[in-house]
């Protein structure tokens, strides 16, 4: 199993991973537990409001985007987490039964200054429907460890 | 919720508090975080977090379901004023989220918003723009979540 270490991330195109649906059923059940909005619950609100129609959680669409995120490549890469999310745009709305597709871009890799065992690897993911209308954009460092550091301390 | 024209720079509103459950942080890092500091108590410890770390998107989607809860009471409120209510609309986005501090099994994070910024849209006259700092401080005063949020907000006298 080849994991992926702060030298394997160069700028450009990373991959583009997917089709992950979004069932109504999915949707409902994440806006119930952390978004209980009447545009994302109630069709009948949902049709009156900005985004005519039901709508998925930017929450929930965040949260799905992390999942393939890690399906594509976290899951196989030595990250440690990430400090956060520089900018994220929801730029249209998910919809019930959507398929979304991941597209991921290294816009920068460092090592890093506080922690030299490890980089940080900036990310710009784009979640599509499958219209290939852009919903969500987001810009986010993750750290990962560097390969001299991986060897050293692990079997394997 | 408050319509555009109720709010000030400055206000601030206190959101409440959760507690993150291992079971909670283990439940929705199965469905959308599956990292092992995310799932195991032993992983997490020797993970830079030092113990069962919450998803930063859990914790992102609990401030989220405090501001909804806290926008439902303003309305009862609104009603037992006998005033209208005001629908708050869609978010375009957000920026500088910040994980600043693991959030670890049993902490509990009280949750804030501070309006930072107000501006019409030029493109949707019935409709204010409202940044808002969203942040979260554990049980022992440290900030753990920052988020700086921009939200839709309808004005009072919208289409009239």
């Amino acid at each position: 199993m080849n994991t992926l270490v702060f030298e394997d991330f160069k700028p450009g195109h990373l991959g583009q991973f997917g089709p992950r649906r979004v069932t109504r059923e999915e949707m409902l059940a994440f806006a119930a537990e952390f978004d209980p909005q009447p545009m994302h619950l109630d069709e009948e609100a949902a049709s009156r409001s900005m985004l005519k129609g039901l709508s998925g959680s930017g929450w929930h669409l965040c949260s799905v985007t992390m999942r393939m995120m890690f399906d594509g490549i976290i899951g196989r890469t030595a990250s440690l987490g990430s400090p956060g999310v520089n900018e994220l745009r929801w730029l249209a709305p998910l919809r019930p039964g959507d398929d979304l597709m991941l597209d991921v871009d290294v816009t920068e890799a460092r090592v890093s200054r506080s922690r030299p065992t490890t980089g940080v690897v900036t990310l710009k993911a784009v979640v599509s429907n499958a219209a290939g209308q852009a919903l969500c954009e987001m810009v986010t460092p993750i750290i990962v460890r560097r390969r001299h550091d991986v060897g050293s301390g692990q079997a394997g | 919720m408050l319509f555009f024209e109720d709010i000030e720079v400055g206000q601030r509103r206190e959101l409440g508090s959760f507690t993150f459950t291992a079971d909670g942080i283990k439940k929705f890092a199965r469905q959308f975080d599956p990292q092992r500091f995310h799932l195991d108590e032993e992983e997490g410890r020797k993970s830079l977090f030092g113990g069962l770390a919450a998803s930063g998107w859990h914790v992102g989607s609990v401030c989220m379901k405090l501001l909804v809860a806290d926008g439902l009471r303003q309305a009862r409120e609104a009603v037992a004023r006998g005033e209208k209510i005001a629908v708050w609309g869609p978010s375009p986005g957000f920026r500088e989220l910040r994980w600043i501090r693991p959030v670890l099994a049993g902490d509990t994070i009280s949750f804030a918003s501070v309006v930072e910024s107000l501006r019409s849209s030029s493109s949707r006259p019935e409709w204010g723009i409202l940044q808002g700092r969203n942040t979260g401080t554990n049980q022992r005063g440290e900030l753990v979540f920052s988020v700086l949020a921009t939200a839709f907000v309808p004005r009072r006298n919208a289409g009239t």
